[in-house]
């Protein structure tokens, strides 16, 4: 076990330093020069060549990218070189309010979404499981814009029922207040895809011989589905959420966009909007590596979940 | 299935005289996509979008969606109730008019912090075009307004730049359109028409060129395995382990010219890798069989093993990822043009419209919305319905 993870480990590196590469070559290589970005209109060269010098890219490349790496590893990325705050600490403030709305949507999306998938699985080819399955089909074709621009207007503007959007300083009020209405948005929308997933991954599983032999044992619907059929379906459910996990952090930036929640996502569409390199060079590299370790997360899950899973 | 049956008139239509042909992979499964009712429906669905946007393409249908034939916000036809706003905006128009003849660059600078301001200062434009002094209004006008400049231009090549009076322009415009019009008082359904072209074509040329960089990845991998397969994976995963929506912004962010070969390079370039997979599997599965090696044996060199052997035999899952991809990229496309990184500002997609949309809907004009979602769902619906009806009929055995 412990040398199964240490190996996997070791296998990140080659894996990290590619995406390191890759982002060095895209912002640095490709990106061109961003002192003139900087400087903006009232630029002259003296100012150009000092800001060039501040940023460390009038070194060649070679030198660039060890400073790269140097960022990637201490965690140090400098300032933002638009609001001049320090990168990490900018994470730090910004995650509290991404994890309250990722943590809860993950929990009440995986029930809901599961609980669904074993009722249209139960009675499959019924009318109600095509119903079902159309009804998804359709609201996955709505674009989760119509969604957020229609929720936002009807619930929060036109009735009231939500604030229409900000962010408060209290636990509770964040939670209940302003984070309800993105929460349930991004359920809705994340519903259909998932009933639709984890459906197959249940079908896969109803014919098997076992659950005939739980049955034949007089087994209660119930135990059969939910603790026989949802065991074995476990395994491709658990990667499908490991694999959401990390996308969780960025993946709701429309959401925090819509609704001014100060998250990671919103953080990372105003510094595309800005072209503000060092927020985005940090956060496409911490997420591919929590990627990564979500995958090997998911993997020893596995093994805890089904034990006939061999590590290797 | 009932299959003799299937295969009886699938080798008439062959037209194979006196031999027996079995019928192909191909007519199979064209024979199980007739047979099945929705695939047929989704299918005319697709074909009709895609009728409409080459129609577009080639100019013509919405050729003229620029131009400003309609009140601004003219609600659609069928909603004469909902008028309401517009007429307010007209009520406004007799206001605006006496300030055009003297001082109107002088009121225009006061007038700087109010709401109206861009209305009126477009409803003067227009006023102010048509009537004798434009060049005086006009230069006050650019002051505030960033976009004078290409509203007069416009204005030009449509050939109502001087002459004319007031009320012409007005009688030009009507008041109500099919689908309403949007700010500008531009036919929303052309508008729509024109995005519907600029989103399939980005959708299915990103999904041509992420297919096509898969595939050949996939198939050098799969087949070559060894050195080229290790490469090949480690380069796969740099890119899938990064989340696509975060590689799609980075490429946005550093990529600054906008344009639709733009986005075409960004969702094609960053959305191959599970085509990747796919295909590299297949060859593995594919690369040892016997017939292939029957293929190395007859001296067939690996290009042609790869491509006229094994590549038929697996050309059946790479349509069906060509067919999600194009879904997909669709998708991405409208969220990458909503938030201004896709497509140019002079260019109509549905992303831009729903961008326009979500202001126009806190003043109750909800019709360029409801155009565009409609629109995209429909498309999006066929196109999936259809792609499942598709992976059925080409690999029965996943049912």
């Amino acid at each position: 076990m412990g040398a199964y993870v240490l190996r996997r480990l070791w296998q990140i590196v080659p894996t990290m330093a590619g995406v390191i590469l890759l982002i060095f070559v895209l912002f640095n290589v490709v990106g061109g020069d961003p002192a003139y970005l900087l400087a903006g209109k009232i630029s002259n060269p003296e100012q150009i060549a000092n800001i060039r010098k501040q940023l460390g890219i009038d070194e060649p490349y070679w030198m660039q990218l060890l400073i790269f790496v140097k960022q990637v590893v201490t965690f140090d990325f400098g300032a933002s070189w638009s609001t001049n705050e320090v990168v990490s600490s900018m994470f730090a403030s910004r995650l509290p309010a991404s994890l309250m709305i990722g943590i809860p949507l993950l929990i009440l999306e995986t029930i809901i979404a599961v609980t669904i998938a074993l009722a249209v699985a139960y009675v499959r080819g019924s009318f109600t499981d095509r119903a079902a399955m159309v009804t998804c089909t359709i609201a996955q074709s709505v674009s989760i814009l119509v969604y957020i621009i229609v929720f936002q207007y009807v619930l929060a503007y036109k009735w009231g029922l939500f604030p229409v959007q900000g962010w408060g300083n209290g636990f509770f009020e964040n939670l209940f207040k302003f984070a309800a209405l993105p929460v349930l948005i991004a359920l809705v929308v994340s519903l259909a895809p998932n009933i639709r997933l984890y459906r197959t991954f249940l079908l896969d599983e109803v014919n098997q011989d076992y659950v005939r032999t739980a049955r034949a044992k007089g087994l209660s619907e119930n135990r059969v589905m939910f603790v026989h059929v949802l065991r074995n379906a476990s395994i491709p459910i658990i990667t499908n959420l490991m694999i959401q996990l990390p996308g969780l952090l960025v993946g709701l930036f429309l959401i925090e966009r819509f609704f001014s929640v100060p998250g990671i996502g919103r953080e990372v569409i105003l510094a595309v909007e800005r072209s503000d390199f060092p927020v985005i060079k940090a956060v496409t590299v911490y997420v591919a590596l929590a990627t990564m370790l979500a995958n090997l997360a998911a993997d020893l899950l596995y093994k805890a979940v089904d034990p006939r899973v061999e590590l290797k | 299935m009932n299959a003799v049956p299937i295969a009886a008139s699938a080798a008439s239509t062959a037209g194979a005289v006196g031999i027996e042909r079995s019928p192909g992979l191909w007519s199979l499964a064209w024979k199980r996509l007739m047979s099945d009712r929705v695939a047929i429906v989704s299918m005319v669905v697709v074909i009709v979008f895609l009728l409409l946007s080459l129609a577009s393409l080639l100019g013509l249908v919405a050729k003229d969606w620029n131009r400003e034939v309609a009140v601004n916000y003219a609600p659609p036809t069928w909603f004469k109730d909902s008028h309401k706003p517009a007429a307010d905006l007209k009520a406004g128009a007799p206001d605006a008019g006496p300030a055009v003849d003297g001082a109107a660059a002088k009121v225009e600078v006061v007038n700087d912090r109010d709401p109206l301001r861009e209305v009126i200062a477009e409803l003067k434009t227009q006023l102010g075009q048509s009537t004798g002094g434009a060049a005086n209004a006009d230069s006050g006008i650019k002051v505030v307004d960033p976009l004078a400049d290409v509203m007069a231009e416009l204005r030009k090549q449509l050939g109502r730049s001087g002459d004319g009076a007031a009320t012409q322009v007005e009688e030009k415009r009507v008041e109500h359109l099919p689908f309403g019009a949007d700010k500008w008082g531009r036919d929303v359904l052309k508008k729509v028409i024109q995005g519907s072209e600029t989103s399939i074509l980005v959708g299915f040329a990103a999904a041509v060129v992420a297919t096509i960089l898969g595939t050949l990845l996939g198939a050098l991998a799969g087949y070559f395995g060894g050195k080229v397969d290790d490469g090949l994976n480690w380069f796969y995963s740099i890119f899938s382990s990064i989340p696509y929506i975060l590689l799609v912004l980075s490429i946005a962010a550093v990529l600054k010219q906008k344009g639709v070969l733009t986005v075409v390079l960004i969702l094609g370039l960053t959305g191959w890798t599970s085509i990747f997979r796919l295909v590299r599997a297949e060859y593995l599965k594919h690369k040892a069989r016997d017939y292939v090696r029957a293929a190395k044996a007859i001296g067939a060199t690996d290009m042609r093993r790869m491509w006229v052997h094994i590549f038929p035999n697996i050309s059946h899952v790479v349509l069906v990822q060509l067919s999600l991809h194009v879904v997909l990229f669709i998708k991405s496309e409208v969220i990458l043009s909503f938030l201004g990184f896709g497509v140019p500002v002079d260019t109509v997609s549905w992303g831009s419209m729903l961008n326009e949309a979500q202001n126009e809907l806190i003043l109750g004009y909800w019709w360029q919305l409801a155009a565009a979602t409609a629109f995209m769902a429909i498309l999006v619906t066929a196109f999936s319905l259809f792609t499942d009806a598709l992976r059925d009929a080409l690999d029965p055995k996943l049912k």
